[in-house]
């Protein structure tokens, strides 16, 4: 059992939620993993009981590179969580991982969520919100929460070349 | 001694066309603020449809409900009405449970394990648990799946819903302006629906001038909170034939058809279609109509975006001009094919549903409860002027389609027609 305080909200995962506990658990590492299906060899995002694509039980967890392009995402003006409003607006970024993109088909990917933070894991400022949106390159980053939980966050990738993003205007 | 062995039909019908109908709707006012609890909401708007069949609470005998830990149990309903119940459940759900419960009661009175079932939807969405999230469902502990969405301040159905907008936006050029104004044709419905708790029509630009929620989600692009119950009464075609108003039948219903992983639909693309995409295949199909034929839908409004994207995927434009479908006068009344004429869930209350199939029903009687006359007959004569305080009736309406939504991965569907 792990129960913690985020912003002002209690995160709790239970004894038996072995896949989130175990996920969670190599964030705290720093160590981005996902289940790899001991079957088929896809990986898959968020942790599951099976295998989405072959119903096969058993997976290891293997460590996945946290880069990828901004798929979609919302920024947030009106929080719903009261602890959030001091750092509207912020985003929420559905990223597609470098790894597996358009596998097993042309229109799948592991596209895991993320707040965009700074590089220490606190969620970013006005400033670096607005120079993100649809197609902008990420790295991961971890927010610390307390022993055996971390969240994976996204925090641009400035080493990558710049390509001008696809943002909502207005 | 062995049972006599039989070639047995093993396959399902695909579908019941026309085999049943709904012979009443009802419902609570719409408020913020109803002072009721959703047992009592529930009980008025049972009540309600049931006048409206004609029914005694002798001739229902099924009753199914949904929610989420927010409302009163179909029992509880039952016992305060002295209906005797065959068959009850009550689901957890919210938006796409109508459609999917009605078929779930054509199914249970077809196994003839009851023959008239109530389905009702009671909530306090503004005074009690409100359905923006804000207030006791923002203080639930974060746990299990929701690790992967609460934690990050990623919770409330426009937030949640969001990036399948943007992504339409960005696939295909549709704009804000354009996504307006279902707001803008669902306030003008509203304006002559007298039940509807915001009645003031409103322009593109109001929409977009205010303020932001959540991109790209204007506050005028989401749907109100309020406080209500809709109930709905299905029976066969053949029993809705002694009652008293025109037959509307059923014609082909679909329930919570899914995306492929729905419990993280994101994860299979492309993310700018909704779950209407594998629906329309088997609404279509089964009802035998297709969506030239129909005269009104009911597309689901919790934001501007959802009515614009199901009517989309379901067919009536061509995929990514949906923008241009929803804003060039098509789904106002007096257009081609209007939409949610009651104002729907942006205008009229939030029911998760419930209350635009009522409307699509009462259309179908040729009876929308506008502000028209009522003549010597005691039914209204609809004058089929559509300016602001008059008619909402679509004239001639034989043919309706609602579009139930859950999320973005998940809808549910049903056409109606006119007996």
């Amino acid at each position: 059992m792990i129960s913690a305080q985020y912003l002002g909200m209690p995160l709790e995962i239970n004894d038996l939620d072995h896949e989130n506990l175990d996920y969670f658990a190599y964030c705290a590492k720093h160590d981005f993993r996902l289940q790899r299906c001991a079957s088929c060899k896809l990986l898959r995002y968020p942790p599951t009981t099976a295998c989405p694509w072959c119903a096969g039980p058993d997976s290891e967890w293997v460590s996945v590179e946290g880069r990828g392009t901004v798929h979609s995402y919302t920024e947030v003006h009106h929080a719903i969580q009261p602890a959030f409003k001091q750092y509207t607006p912020y985003l929420v970024l559905l990223v597609e991982l470098d790894t597996q993109s358009g596998m097993p088909t042309r229109e799948e990917g592991l596209r895991v969520i993320g707040n965009l933070v700074r590089p220490d894991g606190v969620l970013a400022p006005k400033a670096e919100v607005e120079r993100v949106g649809i197609g902008t390159r990420v790295r991961m980053v971890f927010t610390d929460i307390a022993p055996g939980l971390a969240l994976p966050q996204w925090t641009i990738d400035e080493t990558a070349a710049g390509v001008a993003p696809w943002r909502y205007r207005g | 001694m062995p049972l006599p062995r039989e070639d047995v039909e093993a396959t399902t019908p695909k579908f019941l066309r026309d085999k049943y109908a709904i012979v009443g709707v009802g419902e609570t006012s719409y408020t913020r603020g109803s002072d009721k609890s959703t047992r009592a909401l529930a009980s008025i708007a049972v009540r309600n449809a049931m006048v409206d069949a004609g029914l005694k609470p002798s001739e229902i005998d099924g009753m199914l409900s949904y929610q989420f830990n927010d409302s009163v149990f179909s029992p509880f309903v039952a016992g305060d009405l002295g209906i005797r119940l065959n068959f009850y459940m009550d689901v957890f759900g919210g938006g796409s449970s109508t459609e999917a419960l009605i078929g779930i009661a054509i199914g249970v009175i077809e196994a003839g394990m009851c023959k008239t079932v109530v389905i009702f939807r009671s909530m306090n969405g503004f005074s009690q648990v409100r359905i923006g999230g804000t207030g006791v469902r923002s203080a639930v502990p974060v746990s299990g799946d929701m690790m992967h969405s609460r934690a990050y301040g990623w919770q409330s159905a426009g937030q949640m819903f969001a990036p399948t907008f943007m992504r339409h936006m960005h696939d295909f050029g549709t704009t804000a302006e354009q996504v307006a104004h279902v707001r803008v044709a669902h306030s003008h419905h509203a304006s002559n629906n007298p039940k509807a708790y915001y009645k003031k029509r409103v322009t593109a630009e109001d929409v977009v001038n205010s303020r932001m929620i959540c991109k790209p989600l204007h506050l005028l692009d989401c749907c109100v909170e309020t406080d209500n119950a809709n109930a709905i009464i299905v029976t066969s075609a053949e029993r809705a034939k002694d009652l008293k108003h025109p037959l509307v039948q059923i014609r082909g219903v679909v329930g919570r058809c899914s995306k492929p992983r729905v419990d993280m639909h994101y994860q299979a693309g492309p993310i700018s279609t909704v779950a209407g995409h594998y629906a329309k295949d088997i609404l279509w199909p089964n009802s035998g109509l297709g969506p030239e034929d129909v005269d009104l839908t009911g597309s689901y409004d919790a934001f501007t975006f959802t009515t614009m994207l199901q009517l989309e995927d379901y067919g009536f434009c061509k995929k990514g001009e949906g923008g241009h479908y929803v804003s060039d006068g098509t789904i106002m009344l007096g257009g081609k094919r209007p939409n949610n004429t009651s104002g729907g869930h942006l205008c009229e209350g939030y029911t998760h549903g419930i209350a635009m199939v009522i409307e699509n029903v009462r259309q179908l009687r040729h009876d929308a409860d506008d502000s028209c006359p009522t003549g010597p007959d005691g039914r209204r004569q609809h004058t089929y002027d559509y300016r602001e305080g008059g008619c909402r009736q679509v004239k001639n309406a034989e043919v309706s389609a609602n579009f139930g939504w859950a999320m973005p991965g998940t809808g549910s569907a049903m056409v109606m027609r006119r007996g």
